[in-house]
């Protein structure tokens, strides 16, 4: 058997992924690529009100014409369909209200599900939804969160008696991590009051969202294009009351997720009831005209910002009052998205005092949850924006505010006033790397010649240092949060009889590469060939135990527990080599695979070798379980911070209001890196959804509450076309809290880019006046805010 | 139903369709051609994106029975050059340049970038990412897959002047 000491560390190298061929031949497993022998198709009728109470249903007729299997109504399945889960009630008194699969009596937002039908194939079972009669009695919309909580509005849930569902207060005062917000108010040199509008965004994953569900003898498999099937699968039992050993959630290739798919859909569970009402296996493909209506959003808050500070731009307080829209019904984690913010708020600054007091809100639209980034992309931008504003009141630059204000690399680790203790970061390098190889005093200086000679087409810098929480999380953390479950990961690492490894892993990946950057881990860790590595995950047949994948949490948990289970796989096999080499386990050491006894050159055997023995189990050590399989659960004693710093330069024609990016320089420390070209790569992704965030995404609703941006026409996501090319590069602050000095990447770049290219545009025009621009920062909005700053002024 | 005869990745198939029956729904359901995916109802995603008679269509845009007497191309039918382990020059530089992440893109823009380099052996950064404005990712930034058509097109030149007789596809 081949020793691999002569083989470069894994960790570290730009391992071309192992799972690219099937996705690049079309031989990918999708969920809706799965037929099975009998299967029926199903198709979903949708309100299209925004909010209306139903009088009458009738899907007898849809259930006569040919072909059509069964069609059922949400009072058909009342008896069994439950309540879809809300895992975290984020206060006490929060007021969660019921939210059925499929609606009963009520209709809360325009693309609702009310009825479903089963048929031989899908255009027959769309065909059907012409023929279900439904009578609705229309009933007020609220769709502001200002007025949803003003007396007298409209009620989204009448027997609740109010649209509000929480108020969530952290007060730095009251904690005793820092001091009173309005002291700070009181003897404030500066006093900046912003408010802010994060507008709704919709995750929109290439993949729509799809589940196939086969029942047998009282059992049921259900594959679901899901980033939480473990998640999923208790839920599931705990909604529908089927036992939760009597279900099995696949996630198969999964095409992104970006926190759209870390949900408990009604569509799961509407399949799941077809499925168990008809006994025959289903599939439900949503289009992705449904997919935007009825999948859940993102962000959407409004945020009312106080920042004190002195005049030598020392910042001395931050106060927040958020609005938070939950739409019409709390998902799975909707409460927790804006209190996760509440962490970030002060970002990687050293403010004296701090106060979040948020509300949630119900208004008749699509439940609000989990997007890229989830409530830290916000108060990144809100603290962001606020420190631009702060540099353009005192006359400073931006980098000299933000130098002023940050944590400096010798005070880690540190305690914010936001509660949270930072391991480790260095503000300076990257900001230091980002800043020369952007050329930042040149753009400057160019600025400056621009401005003078009055240009149609100005140049503005904009910034974004920012940090995230990643590896949710500590179990004691969430447990004190209200979150419902732990925040551990597992793993278990299988020696197979020849020496090849079988790694089990509760994350769930959606693109991120885990089957190449556990192989480059375990790799090292077991010294054995990176091809004789195969990674399962995403089933809860054969990953058993698992928190799955969110918040980047993948590596920095899920990779610590591999590591772990790989380390106790290699003692117990230290302990067989110890054996068969005649000798003290005192006296062998393991270097890259093979089992050497010190001091005796030759006397070695290789871990193929321990785990074929085991395998034979002929002559083991005394009382020693025949078997090289370990596990581990790694639950993370506290977050990991990533940070970086990035800059962004655009050209803003002032005649048109049109914003192009001319350079984009990104520098993150992520901590140690598995595998640099996939770090690279999320970057670069991260990066364009926060870009589309600052310039072109927005859902809106009309008056009436229907979704105008309901297709990918009006909704925009950014083109090759429209996007520049990205400088990216890192620098390495290894975390000190897991095994691996991760951080944690699938973030950042979402968070960082959005504030860098408003901060940049704002940057722009700022000499003509402007403070402000409104996300998404469109030509026509660029150009009404000089056009009102001109008006101002005159 | 409407007789059609439509060669699919080099095989001839003969079926009865439905007139209203798209491409993409005929390729995936009828022929089991799942390679082929549909990420949108309007045309704007590209993810179905095939050759028929050797130009780039959105599969979903193309009924049937348009198809009859055609030639279509699928991912599952991009002709292996015989080295790079059978993979194409377009596929093989979407693997070394990472310019995949979930993937469920990739069948159509992989078959958009063969359309693009038919019609232009040597695009600049600029032409590549207008070439491909019909096809949406969500997970690369296009960074990659800009790196991927820009590689796939140098390996493709190479290989025509090397005097082989590659196409990008049949």
């Amino acid at each position: 058997m081949t020793v691999t000491s002569d083989r470069p560390a894994e960790v570290g190298m730009a391992r071309l992924r192992k799972e690219d061929e099937r996705l690049i031949t079309g031989r990918t497993l999708w969920t809706d690529n799965i037929t099975i022998r009998g299967m029926v198709h199903l198709a979903i009728l949708r309100s299209p009100m925004a909010h209306a109470r139903i009088t009458g249903i009738d899907t007898s007729a849809a259930a006569a014409l040919p072909g059509v299997i069964a069609a059922f109504s949400g009072r058909d399945l009342a008896d069994e369909q439950g309540a879809l889960p809300c895992a975290w009630p984020v206060t006490d008194d929060i007021v969660t209200p019921d939210h059925p699969a499929l609606a009963v009596d009520e209709v809360r937002f325009a693309g609702e599900a009310v009825a479903v039908v089963a048929a031989r194939d899908q255009a027959t079972a769309l065909d059907a939804l012409e023929a279900i009669d439904v009578d609705y009695e229309p009933l007020p919309v609220v769709l502001d969160m200002e007025a949803a909580l003003a007396d007298g509005s409209p009620l989204v849930h009448e027997s609740k008696g109010t649209n509000k569902s929480y108020t969530w207060i952290f007060d730095s005062a009251e904690a005793g991590t820092g001091g009173s917000i309005d002291d700070a108010i009181a003897e404030a040199e500066v006093h900046l009051s912003r408010r802010y509008v994060q507008q709704r965004l919709i995750p929109a994953f290439m993949e729509p969202r799809s589940v196939v569900v086969e029942p047998t003898g009282g059992s049921f498999t259900m594959w679901s294009a899901t980033q939480i099937p473990h998640i999923l699968k208790l839920m599931l039992a705990l909604t529908t009351g089927i036992p939760e050993h009597k279900l099995r959630v696949v996630a198969p290739d999964v095409g992104g997720g970006f926190g759209g798919k870390l949900q408990v859909t009604p569509e799961e569970v509407i399949a799941l009831l077809v499925a168990k009402r008809t006994n025959k296996p289903v599939k439900y493909t949503e289009s992705r005209s449904e997919s935007l209506q009825a999948a859940h959003h993102g962000r959407d808050q409004i945020q009312q910002l106080d920042l004190t500070a002195r005049r030598d731009g020392t910042v001395t307080g931050f106060g927040v009052k958020l609005l938070a829209n939950m739409g019409a019904y709390l998902g799975l984690v909707t409460p927790g998205i804006p209190i996760l913010g509440a962490f970030m708020f002060n970002a990687i600054y050293k403010f004296p005092a701090y106060r979040f007091d948020c509300t949630g809100v119900f208004t008749t639209t699509a439940w609000t949850d989990a997007y890229r980034g989830a409530g830290r992309p916000e108060a990144t931008y809100a603290v962001e924006r606020m420190m631009d504003e702060l540099a353009a009141e005192l006359g400073m630059d931006p980098m000299e505010v933000r130098r002023k204000n940050w944590i400096t690399h010798e005070e880690f680790p540190f305690t914010t006033v936001a509660g949270l203790t930072y391991d480790s970061g260095n503000y300076e390098a990257a900001t230091d790397q980002a800043m020369s190889t952007f050329g930042y005093d040149e753009l400057r200086r160019e600025q400056a010649e621009r401005r003078d000679r009055g240009d149609p087409v100005q140049l503005g810098i904009g910034v974004s240092t920012y940090t995230e929480m990643c590896g949710l999380a500590p179990s004691r953390v969430l447990g004190a949060l209200k979150y419902a479950a732990g925040g551990w990961e597992h793993a278990d690492v299988r020696m197979l009889a020849s020496g090849k490894v079988e790694v089990v892993t509760g994350t769930s990946p959606h693109g991120q590469g885990h089957d190449t950057a556990w192989s480059q881990i375990v790799a090292d860790q077991l010294g054995v060939p990176f091809e004789d590595v195969e990674i399962l995950h995403g089933d809860t047949r054969t990953s058993v135990k698992g928190m799955d994948t969110y918040g980047s949490r993948s590596l920095s948990v899920g990779g610590a527990a591999t590591v772990m289970a790989c380390q106790r796989v290699v003692e117990k096999a230290k302990k067989v080599a110890a054996h068969m080499l005649e000798c003290s386990e005192d006296d062998v050491e393991f270097v890259a695979g093979t089992f050497k006894v010190k001091g005796s050159p030759g006397s070695e055997k290789t871990i193929q070798d321990i785990a074929l023995a085991t395998f034979a189990a002929h002559d083991l050590p005394e009382g020693f379980e025949a078997s090289l399989d370990a596990s581990a659960t790694f639950d993370p004693e506290n977050f990991s911070y990533p940070h970086g710093t990035h800059l962004c330069a655009v050209e803003v024609d002032t005649e048109t209001g049109m914003t192009s990016i001319r350079s984009y320089v990104a520098v993150d420390d992520v901590g140690h890196v598995i595998n640099p070209m996939i770090v690279d790569g999320q970057v670069h992704g991260g990066i364009a959804q926060g870009i589309a965030q600052a310039l072109y995404e927005d859902a809106i609703y009309d008056a009436e509450g229907n979704l105008v941006t309901g297709t990918f026409v009006d909704y925009t996501p950014p083109t090759a076309a429209d996007l520049p090319a990205f400088t990216t590069s890192r620098t390495e602050t290894p975390a000190t809290t897991n095994p691996l000095g991760v951080k944690g990447v699938g973030e950042a770049g979402t968070i960082a880019s959005t504030p860098a290219v408003v901060n940049a545009i704002v940057d722009a025009v700022r000499p003509m006046g402007v403070t402000d621009v409104a996300m998404p920062c469109s030509p026509e909005r660029v150009w009404r805010a000089i056009q009102q700053a001109k008006d101002g002024a005159r | 139903m409407t007789a059609i005869s439509v060669t699919v990745d080099g095989v001839k198939y003969d079926d009865d369709v439905e007139p209203r029956t798209l491409l993409v729904h005929h390729l995936r359901e009828r022929l089991g051609k799942v390679g082929t995916v549909v990420g949108c109802d309007t045309s704007n995603c590209g993810a179905c994106t095939v050759l028929l008679d050797g130009h780039g269509v959105k599969s979903c845009s193309v009924l049937a029975v348009q198809a009859d007497g055609k030639v279509v191309t699928t991912v599952e039918g991009l002709l292996p050059t015989g080295e790079n382990g059978g993979l194409h020059p377009v596929q093989k530089a979407f693997h070394e340049t990472h310019a995949l992440q979930c993937g469920f893109c990739t069948p159509g823009m992989m078959m958009a970038a063969c359309d693009l380099l038919n019609e232009n052996p040597d695009p600049d950064e600029r032409e590549i990412r207008e070439g491909l404005e019909g096809n949406l990712c969500r997970c690369t930034g296009y960074q990659n897959i800009v790196r991927a058509v820009e590689a796939a097109a140098a390996d493709l030149r190479e290989q025509r002047g090397a005097g082989s007789k590659t196409e990008v596809s049949s």
